[in-house]
């Protein structure tokens, strides 16, 4: 018996209309985890590098993560994985909610589809019977729509759906998958969409086994506890009504301007009074004790759910009040369109026409306010229709096809993926690699581990140290004791903060954790439920696989350099590795470039960021270093000995 | 707790469903205690309690598996609760044939909230111990027992009286005898 993963993934290839169900090889459990770990490996082994995103030979894969299922709370986010033709790189993404599970349930540990329908179907899991169906009926169907839809079709109120909107059924590139007021965005509707399906529709009746269920069981409800009470973890951004932070300090536009001192009493009493006369209620995931989801209801309107920065994005880029935000959210998410990237788009687009770039005639009969503008833009975007169907490529690819000066614009990207709109002043070293290098794209799924700044006193320091858990080794308290100024850290100290802040994604994201129980929530406050030192023990109980600490923190070096191995393939190079040139204003490429070679050698990679042979064979990956020098990528000659 | 002569301990779990965050914790923990060994497994659709939700419609309601019944119902009617419209189903608990739940998915057999009944007891049952927001609360009060009902008249029984009330006691009496000596 296998435990806590099921021992078997769902082939599915659309192209020919067929199923399969296969199992897998148990040492998967030990060597690269579940979710996003051994779907990088089936993303290696079967997508050649040359495969085009488009081609119907890339694949889909919905990946449970190696612990879902189990007792352990809020352990719910699906992983997805695939080649994003914005990037032409692999593409990461994650939605929370109970799809994972329920797939679990249903016997599955992961969907891996090939091929392109001929047109729109969905995929129908009941636990062994597993059905390819036609979905024209649902074309242009919004996303809880269409799960809804689903549910009354197939009379069962508990499927778990998962489903594109119209963005995704029209290719655009910020296409999201939405499941229950969660999304999963970075390049993987445009991928659904461009397969035709529509949705997947999963039901499972099954149950999920584990290893050591007394001691499994005790554990997951010791840490139920302590998350239920704790400030700890969870999405503190859910209930706390000071949103000065990112007000004041992200920019607004096309990630532009900065409005220092917007914030007041006033506004927030407003706005505080808007949600709350609104509000439903607040959601949680399956199996958490967190309700970090806000649930609006809009007079005349669409219920919506939204977390963290996700209320802000669309106003600031339109420079308007939470309102908007309310009146688009519920449209936009609907659509299925990605709420961090697409609001840039539009400003973009209106920055272009304000610099005479685009011109009237681009946008027809758009509206002069800019609310009216940015739901025009909406519009076109989704239907791919005028000027919306460069702009559905991104900022970044519709700065080129536009041409003219448009790539001035697009100052906001890195690896041709929309970033953050934070713009400061000061380099921050560590930002500055977890950015540059990080293959997430996003830095809230780079950062997260450590501090992002120090603590004013060393009785500060000192008492954060005392109570902090979640160090993987005692190294990160005497950094944290010394740090006193935010830039002045050892370039030591830098690497292994960000070597510490990315593990814990790429556990998080192989083992299906959230990572505001977890890899995101430690940087503020320290008082994370699940950490390197109790993640192994969580493993062991569950699989029955032994695991400890160095072991785990091998499992993410071989996951991480897989996924770096599996770009590279694919171009990634050191040239690609850079923030946004404005992200910080005073800038020293001198020493940038310094700390990007120590970095590098830190990991074990080249000087063009890719990992050496003696590095791979380390991690047991020989057979990765034996296919890039095959193709001339790796020289033997530098790569260490045969 | 020992009820004195003439009372009983009845036990209830009281469901506030504006706390419920739809987390479906309640049922994790119901299938992993009624597992066998206990904890070894983990299935929400053989817990013995079911958060009916929506996210279109806001519907949050836990509901624990009560009696058995073995014809279903239409389940026409339409609650409306501060604007919102819930089922008849959302409230019910019973199993029966018209909808899955509660219904073991292996055997086809019900399942019925047995209130983690456990040696030694437990505090409380489990979907209530992991219910962080208190959308679940467990209660135990004290009410008289009530006197044993006399047993319900068997089906001869009832259609006899029926007879002799339409036709009168003699009547049927002379009819049963004709029908013997026919026999």
């Amino acid at each position: 018996m296998r435990y806590a993963e099921t021992g078997f993934n769902l082939e599915i290839d659309l192209t020919l209309g067929t199923v399969e169900r296969v199992e897998t090889e148990l040492d998967l459990a030990g060597s690269y985890l579940g979710g996003q770990g051994s779907a990088a490996k089936l993303l290696w082994e079967r997508v050649p590098p040359e495969t085009d995103p488009f081609s119907p030979d890339n694949l889909l894969i919905f990946s449970t993560g190696l612990l879902h299922g189990t007792p352990l709370p809020a352990c719910n986010r699906t992983v997805v994985n695939t080649f994003s033709p914005q990037t032409n790189l692999m593409s990461h993404s994650l939605f929370g909610g109970f799809f994972g599970p329920e797939l679990k349930y249903a016997g599955y540990d992961k969907i891996v589809i090939r091929g392109k329908a001929t047109d729109l179907v969905y995929l129908y899991i009941n636990n062994d019977k597993v059905e390819i169906r036609d979905a024209t009926h649902l074309r242009g169907k919004g996303c809880t729509e269409t799960g809804d839809l689903l549910k009354k079709e197939l009379k069962d109120q508990r499927i778990q759906v998962a489903a594109i909107g119209l963005a995704g059924e029209n290719r655009v590139y910020m296409a999201s998958i939405d499941h229950n007021h969660a999304s999963a965005a970075r390049g993987v509707g445009v991928i659904m969409g461009d397969k035709r399906l529509k949705a997947i529709a999963v039901r499972g009746t099954k149950a999920v086994n584990v290893a050591r269920p007394a001691e499994l069981f005790e554990m997951s409800q010791r840490i139920h506890q302590k998350m239920a009470g704790s400030s700890g973890c969870g999405d503190w951004m859910a209930v706390d009504e000071d949103d000065s932070f990112h007000h004041n300090h992200f920019a607004w536009g096309n990630a532009r301007t900065r409005r220092p001192g917007y914030w007041n009493k006033e506004l927030q009493d407003r706005w505080t009074n808007l949600k709350y006369d609104n509000m439903d209620r607040q959601t949680g995931c399956y199996n958490c004790p967190k309700k970090c989801r806000n649930v609006i209801k809009m007079p005349g309107q669409q219920r919506f759910g939204y977390k963290c920065f996700g209320k802000d994005t669309y106003h600031m880029a339109a420079f308007l009040e939470l309102d908007f935000s309310y009146e688009i959210l519920g449209i936009a998410q609907e659509y299925g369109v990605d709420s961090y990237s697409t609001p840039q788009v539009m400003a973009f687009a209106l920055e272009l026409l304000d610099a005479g770039i685009l011109q009237d005639k681009d946008f027809p009969e758009m509206p002069e306010d800019v609310r009216g503008r940015f739901f025009y833009l909406l519009e076109k975007i989704v239907r791919r229709e005028g000027i919306g169907d460069i702009l559905a490529d991104s900022v970044s690819q519709a700065a080129r096809r536009i041409g003219n000066g448009a790539e001035a614009y697009d100052h906001n990207t890195t690896k041709k993926f929309e970033q953050l709109p934070i713009k400061l002043g000061k380099l921050n070293p560590a930002y500055f690699l977890m950015i540059a290098t990080g293959e997430k794209m996003s830095i809230t799924q780079i950062e997260g581990s450590f501090p992002q700044d120090p603590l004013p006193t060393e009785e500060q320091r000192q008492e954060f140290v005392n109570k902090w858990e979640a160090v993987p080794d005692e190294k990160f308290k005497d950094y944290f004791l010394n740090w006193k100024k935010r830039s002045d850290i050892s370039d030591e100290a830098t690497c292994d903060i960000v070597d510490w802040n990315e593990a814990m994604h790429y556990i998080d994201d192989s083992l299906g954790f959230c990572g505001f129980v977890s890899s995101f929530r430690g940087q503020f406050g320290g008082d994370v439920p699940y950490h390197m030192n109790n993640i192994p023990e969580a493993i062991a109980l569950a699989t029955g696989v032994a695991m400890d600490k160095p072991k785990l923190w091998k499992n993410f070096q071989r996951i991480r350099t897989l996924i770096r191995a599996v770009n590279v393939r694919r171009g990634l190079r050191r040239k690609d590795e850079r923030p946004p040139e404005d992200h910080w204003a005073v800038r020293d490429e001198q020493y940038e470039q310094e700390l990007l070679s120590k970095y590098y050698a830190f990991k074990g990679w080249n000087s063009e960021g890719i990992p050496t042979r003696q590095t791979l064979e380390s991690l047991d990956l020989a057979y990765v270093a034996d296919d890039l020098e095959q193709r001339g990528i790796l020289d033997p000659a530098d790569g260490g000995p045969r | 707790m020992n009820p004195g002569i003439g009372m009983k301990t009845v036990q209830e779990i009281l469901v506030n469903v504006d706390k419920c965050t739809g987390c479906r914790a309640c049922e994790m923990a119901c299938s992993a205690f009624h597992s066998n060994p206990q904890f070894s497994s983990i299935n929400p659709a053989k817990a013995r309690i079911h958060v009916v939700s929506n996210e279109l419609t806001d519907e949050y309601v836990p509901i624990f598996a009560g009696n058995h019944t073995r014809s279903g119902c239409d389940g026409r009617h339409v609650y409306t609760i501060d604007g919102k419209t819930y089922s008849e189903c959302s409230f019910c608990r019973a199993s029966c044939p018209t909808r899955e739940n509660f219904i073991e998915p292996d055997s086809g057999l019900a399942l019925k909230c047995d209130m983690c009944e456990s040696t030694p007891p437990l505090k409380q049952p489990w979907c209530v111990e992991v219910c962080g927001e208190h959308a679940l609360v467990y209660s135990e009060r004290e009410v008289e027992r009530e006197e044993p009902a006399r047993a319900a008249p068997g089906q001869l029984e009832v259609g006899l009286q029926a007879l002799m009330k339409q036709h009168g006691m003699e009547a049927v009496i002379a009819r049963l005898k004709d029908i013997g000596k026919e026999k």
